[in-house]
């Protein structure tokens, strides 16, 4: 006993052990103050553990639901290799090796459709979404009044809070063909927009309810980031002669040049997902041909369509794609002298 | 935080702030620029402003204005509440909005409580194991399993088309259990060694001591729980097949996006003109958000960023 309480008294940074329920009492470890590593590491394990029993069960719910729906879902993957039939269970299903992945291989049309949607619509936004929130940041943090800034923020962070079928829904009371806009535009004889049930203009349409619903959520990180900027900086610009914009130039976008890559890295790891609850809801009007992605076509032709292992299969591929993207622009970030999105783990 | 309010004076009367945070030697803007500012912030506000409003005021709009107005309303005349009477009279709309109270309370009460005994078991220091257990909660955050095993593994469990559907599987979330993780970690070890010497249990500590110390982290965490599954609209499709059973955003989905006629409700009489009706259950959803909004944005914000700081 006197072991297992040295063991413990050295390792643990916790000097109030002796308030444990099963422990001995204070002098034990008092006597012996050895600076000296733990003697038996493999021992006393079971001495701590039951000493930490309460703390351990408290941690048990949230540990059980970690595992169940986090990391058994992961092992569930290997129904991408097996020929799955609802009526018997994962583990019964037969194996079939690679044949789920034929239809990504051998290019089945309706997956490289999908495909080729989710890239392109991708593509668009991280051009035309992605830089919004940083000008609306600049913009932002160069206004005078605190009182202001707070009022603008507040009312460009409320949509973030709203789901998709509400922004949806907003939409479509907005812009749609018999919407309050196109009302008043036929009413007035101005042009009308009919953004809403148009194949051509889906991306157009997705884009600008992205750009709506967070563009002002999305300001936050780099308003933090601006604010951490130490204000000599600014202020020796302003005594070089540096007018305002010299100042946003060589203080402010260099010193969130961190964030914004970081967030441009996590963003390629994205790069094959695209708001499922957003296209899903708008997908009936403007057909699959414009607005399948990958994953609709997951929940399309697995959950809907009963073809379980293929659409396992293109879902495993997307993740695994989508974690290579983030190591490779990582590993860019790094040879290029940026922090990137882990060194510091 | 601090350290940047400190070194910036803007925390003064806000009249003065303006003068104050122009730097040394620094001109004031141009009139002009700042009028382009106010025009574009302007805008970007009246972008977000008017739809809101404008669905607010269709759902309270008289039925003859609302069809004299070719539907769309900017300004009732004469408000009434006759759609949301309508709705409410006991069928599909007041059901869901039953069913998504319910999975709302459950799902944010059940995930504060989890979240918090997992962060205050894994805030203890020294703790047998918490190190590998802090470890397997940081990789959910790097991995996501993908829609068909967690379509399979609902359906093995034999939750499909049961509330707990809605509820398990979103009740821990790794950035929770950090972020509320390092506010216990702040709590100074001395006030825990004093309730452990005059005999508190774990439990007791947590509650007693831990909770009410970090009300506003818990406060957050429950308020953005309770926005999450208030919204939750991908499990309800995936998990949910019978009407009875369908949360509000479900509701929301057929008869407001896809245009179902809401007929359940009404029996006969006087009804209201099918756009009153939508707006209404638009309204109906988001006021429960716009309710806690004020809370969630002032103490998020500065979750986000503080989480995002300690990483």
């Amino acid at each position: 006993m006197a072991v297992t309480t040295g063991g413990r008294g050295a390792r643990s940074p916790r000097p109030e052990v002796s308030g444990s329920p099963d422990d001995a009492p204070p002098s034990g470890g008092a006597t012996n103050t050895s600076r000296s590593p733990a003697p038996n590491r493999k021992t006393n394990w079971w001495a701590r553990l039951k000493r930490d029993k309460f703390l351990l069960l408290l941690a048990v719910p949230g540990v059980f639901l970690v595992l169940l729906f986090q990391y058994v879902p992961l092992i569930g993957n290997i129904i991408a290799f097996k020929d799955y039939q609802p009526y018997l269970s994962i583990w019964e299903s037969p194996w079939v090796g690679l044949e789920n992945f034929d239809i990504i291989f051998t290019g089945d049309p309706a997956f490289i459709n999908a495909l080729i949607n989710t890239l392109v619509i991708s593509f668009v936004q991280i051009v035309l979404v992605f830089p919004i929130p940083i000008a609306l940041a600049l913009l932002l943090n160069s206004l005078l009044s605190e009182k202001i800034k707070r009022t603008v923020q507040s009312i460009l962070y409320l949509p973030h809070f709203m789901s998709w079928v509400i922004v949806v829904a907003i939409f479509q009371h907005m812009l749609g063909d018999a919407g309050l806009y196109n009302t008043w535009a036929r009413e007035h004889n101005i042009f009308e927009i009919n953004l809403i049930g148009e194949p051509e203009l889906f991306i157009t349409l997705i884009t600008s309810q992205v750009i709506w619903k967070d563009a002002g959520w999305g300001t936050i990180i780099f308003l933090a980031a601006i604010s951490r900027v130490s204000i000599e900086l600014y202020e020796a610009v302003a005594i070089d002669g540096g007018g305002r914009m010299r100042q946003l130039w060589h203080v402010t976008l260099p010193a969130i040049r961190g964030v914004i890559i970081l967030l441009l890295i996590l963003k390629l790891g994205d790069v094959l997902t695209v708001g499922f609850e957003q296209i899903y809801l708008q997908q009936a009007p403007v057909g699959r041909e414009a607005s399948e992605v990958l994953d609709t076509y997951v929940y399309n032709y697995g959950v809907i369509g009963g073809n379980w292992g293929a659409s396992a299969a293109v879902g495993l591929v997307k993740g695994l794609v989508g974690a290579l993207l983030v190591l490779g622009a990582n590993k860019i970030a790094h040879l290029f002298g940026e922090r990137g999105v882990y060194s510091k783990w | 935080m601090t350290d940047a309010t400190t070194k910036r004076p803007s925390r003064g009367p806000s009249d003065r702030a303006g003068q104050l945070r122009l730097i040394n030697g620094a001109k004031p803007p141009n009139p002009l620029v700042r009028g382009f500012k106010g025009v574009i912030l302007l805008a970007c506000c009246a972008l977000v402003v008017v739809p809101f409003w404008s669905v607010i005021a269709t759902s309270l709009a008289d039925p003859s204005q609302v069809l004299a107005e070719g539907g769309y309303v900017m300004w009732p005349k004469e408000p009434t509440l006759a759609a949301y009477e309508a709705i409410f009279r006991g069928g599909v709309v007041t059901r869901a909005t039953l069913v998504s109270i319910f999975v709302t309370l459950v799902g944010s009460g059940l995930s504060v409580t989890v979240v918090a005994l997992l962060a205050y078991s894994l805030s203890r220091p020294g703790t047998f194991g918490s190190s590998k257990i802090l470890l397997l909660v940081l990789f959910t955050m790097l991995f996501n399993a993908g829609m068909i095993p967690n379509y399979l593994l609902i359906k093995e469990l034999g939750l499909i088309d049961s509330y707990w559907a809605l509820i398990l599987p979103t009740l821990t979330n790794a950035f929770q259990i950090i972020l509320m993780r390092g506010f216990f970690l702040e709590v100074p070890g001395e006030i825990i060694d004093a309730a452990r010497i005059d005999g508190a249990g774990e439990l007791r500590i947590l509650t007693t001591i831990m909770l009410p110390l970090s009300k506003a982290v818990v406060a957050v965490i429950a308020l953005f729980n309770a926005v999450t599954y208030w919204n939750a609209f991908f499990n309800a499709v995936l998990y949910i097949n019978s009407t009875e059973k369908w949360p509000l955003q479900l509701v929301l989905r057929t008869y407001v996006v896809d245009g179902t006629a809401v007929q359940a409700d009404v029996s006969g009489e006087m009804v209201p003109p099918q756009l009153s009706l939508q707006m209404a259950i638009l309204v109906v959803s988001l006021v429960p958000i716009c309710l806690v909004y004020p809370f969630l944005q002032k103490h998020f914000a500065q979750g986000v960023v503080i989480g995002a700081v300690k990483g």
